[in-house]
């Protein structure tokens, strides 16, 4: 189908952004292509599309062990990166499963993770790594943990006028391991079931396609063998059913990625 | 709200100015503003991959675009890659190996495909199979589309190590 009528403004600054982004009926364009879609089949009927492309959220930095990553970085920029690959690896595990190269070329991650889908991989990945989002608007920016960013189904930590600029992760220490799994019917669908793990100081199963926000496995994540996080998962999942599988069948699934991500963190890179 | 926009870009080549409503999808505006019918319309959200074009060298989904977010880009289309004989080797291969039967998805499926073999490096089957795991075939079950792709990479690479391109 045919996208709705609706008004289009380009901002070329921060603060007209902020500004434009505030008004009802306004939603916010990046990359576009989780958006465009919905505009397409009548989802989404805003007055006003904000596009954003223009802003200079595109920067890609390390300081202090910190890796920031601006909201307009491309999937396609993040699987070309030298230092996303050397300081966040789950992130260019992950982005091999977001779609296709078409796709990839023009979606965002600030898109992916403004939007929350619970099947996303960015999303889950974040809470993986115990990353904190960067929302700004008109009065400055603030930090805020993904575990708190991702508030329900597609609701963020977001207030109008706000957008998310950049993602602030943890540079990956050498002792520290992480790997992005995911099962999809076909290469690039949306995912069955995913899982991005994590393991420094602590480790951290999250699961994407699980619930209505990244599902962090708090039980598995804290067993002593793979044995008894696969029984704990049980506790930790409820995956909610979709039109080709049943709860029953993502649950083992997810155990089966569980098994396949201890395998991967406990030997040596 | 919706106001007609000015927008200016060169496709194929040529510099194209005109007015556009904000809704207006790239791949409607180069087919009924500009007439270039080449790249087609299929599912309208993202998923089939016929209406595959370049936008700044890359490819992209036209109906995953509106024409004001192409103002001041360089699209290229089927019809601009098929004249400059870009897709030549591409065509011929398809032909010979019967790639296509109704040939609906194409335009955008050699759009694809000419993207990774632009990438000029060897690549296995499956890699072929995942870069075009976002172009939708319904008649040939990929199989020859996968041999041909990889015949024109294998030719291509093989010519620059003899030296002649």
């Amino acid at each position: 189908m045919k996208a709705p009528s609706f008004a289009y403004a380009k901002p070329q600054s921060p603060a007209e952004a902020f500004e434009l982004a505030r008004r009802p009926g306004a939603k916010v364009l990046a990359g576009g292509q989780s958006l465009i879609p919905a505009l397409n089949m009548r989802l989404s009927q805003p007055e006003l599309l904000v596009d954003i492309s223009g802003l200079p959220f595109r920067e890609i930095s390390l300081e202090q062990g910190v890796l920031r990553i601006g909201a307009l970085v491309t999937h396609s920029e993040i699987e070309k990166s030298e230092e996303i690959a050397r300081h966040a690896p789950l992130l260019a595990e992950a982005v091999r499963h977001v779609a296709h190269p078409a796709i990839r070329n023009r979606g965002t991650l600030g898109g992916s993770i403004a939007l929350a889908d619970p099947a996303a991989e960015y999303p889950a990945c974040m809470v993986a790594l115990d990353a904190s989002i960067a929302v700004a608007g008109a009065g400055g920016e603030r930090l805020v943990k993904a575990h708190q960013f991702f508030k329900g189904l597609f609701e963020v930590d977001l207030a109008p006028g706000e957008l998310v600029v950049a993602v602030e992760v943890p540079a990956q220490l050498k002792d520290q391991r992480s790997v992005f799994l995911e099962l999809a019917r076909r290469h690039g669908d949306y995912a069955i079931i995913g899982l991005a793990a994590y393991k420094g100081k602590s480790t951290r199963f999250v699961f994407c396609g699980a619930g209505p926000t990244p599902v962090l496995a708090k039980q598995a994540s804290a067993a002593p063998d793979v044995d008894t996080a696969i029984s704990l998962l049980d506790k930790d999942l409820e995956p909610p059913a979709d039109l080709y599988s049943s709860s029953a069948t993502k649950l083992h699934l997810a155990k089966v990625l569980l098994k396949r991500a201890w395998t991967t963190l406990s030997t040596s890179p | 709200m919706d106001h007609a926009l000015d927008i200016t870009l060169t496709v194929n080549g040529t510099p194209v100015s005109r007015s556009v409503a904000p809704r207006q999808h790239l791949v409607d505006f180069l087919r009924e503003e500009l007439g270039l019918t080449g790249t087609h319309v299929g599912c309208e959200h993202g998923v089939c991959g016929a209406c595959t074009l370049r936008v700044d060298g890359d490819i992209v989904r036209g109906c995953l675009m509106l024409a004001v977010q192409a103002n001041g880009c360089r699209v290229e289309t089927i019809e601009g890659l098929s004249d400059s004989k870009e897709l030549a080797p591409l065509q011929k291969a398809f032909h010979e190996r019967n790639a296509l039967q109704c040939g609906f998805c194409t335009p955008g499926m050699l759009m694809a495909a000419q993207d990774l073999v632009g990438q000029k490096r060897m690549v296995t089957r499956d890699e072929i199979r995942v870069h075009i795991s976002g172009n939708y075939c319904r008649c040939t079950g990929y199989q020859a589309i996968v041999d041909a792709i990889e015949a024109v990479i294998q030719t291509e690479l093989s010519e620059e190590t003899h030296g002649k391109s």
